[in-house]
């Protein structure tokens, strides 16, 4: 079991409020990833999860056990950080059967579990190394490995591949999928990556000052956000925002993805002219500017020949837009 | 930059660290071979290295014989590595919990603890008699420990709290999560780290102890308790002065603290380059 619920939580540090008010549930064996822009709080709420921070005010329970004054490595949580944050002065297998040796588990049952853990993330030839004679990749596996020992109720993981290289974040990214799918454990997963997020999560928790802003499965965010934030945070490239009293349209904002424009030569609902085209092979992006929207991203599948200045419109899918009030809500459409 | 121009430069650098070198070892190297003479070539040619009629080990035989140079030579060991020990324990441990913990005051708590890097202790010479004498520690090696690990404190404090501040947060939330106290973290994990730091202070600390003539004259002059260099004074008098013995002395002096010196230096360099790779 590894259900987790939040319960009114709140942290500050000094007179900044972190954390506001945060209620969330998640449930056993569910993959849920809080995203948000740099410096919202996500870590924060990881550690308070962990209880590596005080909590200021509210709860947070594990199996309904209110958890606030219970210390870390009672929590039968892991966690997986950013910087690896392996031992430097002990080996692969002692970094990984650490956490065992503390509660007392006797050695051969650590060397086994150990060892079936190091098989599953294909570290068996390396356990006799010390951390300093590892990879980037392979240090994260170990930290992995040393979260998966434990068989935790909760993993948590903080940015865990952003310190990788792009292929061994898809690589390792698809492993802790299936890790994932194996133990069916419940896992929080702190990113900024728009792919894993979209990837690896059941749910998705959209953060921003320190509050939730939206909560739900990725495609729901991508179809139903509930306001600008949301909406303009979910999806890559960026949702664009036109000006929506121009357009005749109701709202203050009108927002449409950039799939979701078609481009013209001959004519459309918006003019403007190119100022930058970038062709990623599969698709092509075409940034546009036209007043009184400002820059717009058109994401058009396949090759398109387009350069610098040319005059162009766009049309969006009205079907297919949001429309956003002066307070940043969806309105009804 | 061509080759050769990378050669000019090297060399040139050498240099300077040779000269440098040359001159810094020079008034030892001096010591060392005037100790190895006799008197009288002491003064006649102070600068030549002993020759077959020159040698001769009286300095040595003087300083071995009379007192208890043997013993004067393990106080200045027991007392310099005692405080050594316990300014750099107290040092760190301080230096831990300020980088790590929020507590109210804690800004105020480190200045308040580098404070004495600028406030000379000698200035409180009196007091600390006066403390001693009323503790009853007149004449011991606790006096002297005590009176140096004060002493060590605030640079400790001070150099290792910033050292401390950059171990990673996530290394100790790692090993809190495994379930390791505050000591064995402490120990474990953020003394290791700290390492070229410790042997930085270390050095920094143990030579003015070694050197003191201070606080043992004033504290423990009882003849079982005297330090090396107090213990050397006997041989400088008002009129007449014992170079031979001196010089002996002083070379017997050197090597402890060269050995310390090579032991935390070594550290110091197998640290840095360990950060380096890591
Ligand atoms: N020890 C602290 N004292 C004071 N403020 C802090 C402390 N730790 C974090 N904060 C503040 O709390 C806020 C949230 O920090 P947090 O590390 O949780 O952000 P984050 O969402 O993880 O950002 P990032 O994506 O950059 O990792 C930041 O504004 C930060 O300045
Ligand atoms: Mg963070």
């Amino acid at each position: 079991m590894g259900n987790l619920t939040l319960n009114k939580v709140c942290k500050s540090f000094g007179p900044v409020d972190v954390i506001r008010d945060v209620d969330l549930e998640v449930k056993d064996g569910e993959f849920c990833v809080f995203v948000g822009p740099s410096g919202c709080g996500k870590s924060t709420l990881l550690r308070m999860i962990a209880g590596l921070e005080d909590i200021t005010s509210g709860d947070v329970c594990i199996d309904a056990a209110v958890v606030n004054t219970v210390p870390p490595s009672k929590r039968e949580i892991a966690m997986v950080f950013q910087s690896y944050a392996l031992y430097p002065h002990l080996n692969v297998r002692d970094n990984m059967g650490l956490g065992l040796k503390q509660a007392g588990q006797p050695r051969a049952e650590i060397a086994e579990k150990v060892d079936r853990a190091a098989k599953m993330l294909d570290l068996e030839k390396y356990l006799t190394r010390r951390p300093g004679e590892l990879s980037g990749g392979q240090r994260q596996r170990v930290a992995i490995g040393r979260a998966i020992v434990r068989k935790p109720k909760l993993f948590l993981f903080d940015e865990p591949l952003s310190n990788l290289d792009a292929a061994l974040r898809v690589q390792t990214r698809i492993e802790i999928a299936n890790l994932h799918r194996e133990l069916g454990a419940t896992m929080i997963y702190v990113t900024h990556d728009q792919v894993e997020a979209m990837t690896l999560a059941d749910r998705i928790v959209v953060l921003r000052d320190g509050r939730i802003e939206q909560v739900g499965a990725p495609m729901e965010l991508y179809n139903n956000p509930a306001n600008e934030f949301v909406a303009g945070f979910i999806g890559s490239p960026k949702m664009n925002f036109l000006n929506a009293p121009a357009l005749g349209q109701p709202g203050r904002s009108l927002g449409i993805r950039p799939e979701h424009l078609t481009l013209s030569r001959d004519g459309g609902l918006i003019e403007g002219r190119v100022s930058h085209v970038e062709h990623l092979g599969g698709e092509t992006l075409i940034y546009l500017r036209a007043d009184p929207h400002g820059l717009i991203t058109v994401r058009l599948f396949g090759e398109h020949a387009a350069s610098v200045d040319d005059r162009a419109f766009v049309t969006p899918d009205m079907a297919r837009a949001f429309h956003f009030g002066d307070d940043g809500l969806r309105m009804a459409a | 930059m061509s080759a050769r121009a990378n050669i000019l430069r090297s060399s040139a650098a050498h240099a300077i660290l040779i000269a440098y070198t040359i001159l810094a070892l020079y008034p030892v190297f001096l010591i060392v071979i005037n100790s190895m003479k006799s008197r009288r070539a002491i003064f006649n040619d102070p600068l030549a290295l002993p020759t077959r009629q020159s040698f001769d080990l009286v300095g040595f035989q003087t300083v071995l014989e009379q007192g208890n140079f043997l013993l004067y030579f393990q106080n200045s060991l027991i007392v310099t590595v005692a405080s050594l020990f316990f300014a750099l324990l107290f040092g760190a441990m301080a230096a831990f919990a300020l980088a790590e913990y929020r507590f109210r005051g804690n800004l105020l708590m480190g200045l308040y603890l580098a404070l004495g890097i600028m406030i000379p202790i000698r200035l409180g010479t009196v007091a600390i008699l006066e403390m001693m004498v009323a503790a009853n520690l007149v004449n011991t090696h606790w006096a002297l420990i005590l009176v140096y690990t004060a002493n060590g404190l605030p640079l400790a404090v001070f150099i290792l709290s910033e050292f401390m501040r950059q171990v990673s947060d996530d290394l100790k939330n790692a090993a809190r999560i495994d379930g390791l106290s505050e000591y064995r973290i402490f120990f474990t994990i953020a003394l290791p780290l700290v390492r070229p730091a410790l042997a930085t202070v270390a050095v920094f600390t143990m030579i003015p102890i070694w050197n003191d003539l201070w606080f043992p004259l004033i504290l423990a002059p009882g003849e079982s308790t005297k330090t090396l260099t107090l213990g050397s004074q006997i041989f400088l008098g008002q009129y007449v002065t014992n170079w031979n013995a001196v010089l002996a002395a002083l070379t017997l002096a050197i090597f402890p603290v060269v050995v310390l010196y090579l032991i935390f230096s070594r550290q110091l360099i197998r640290g840095i380059t360990r950060g380096a790779v890591k």
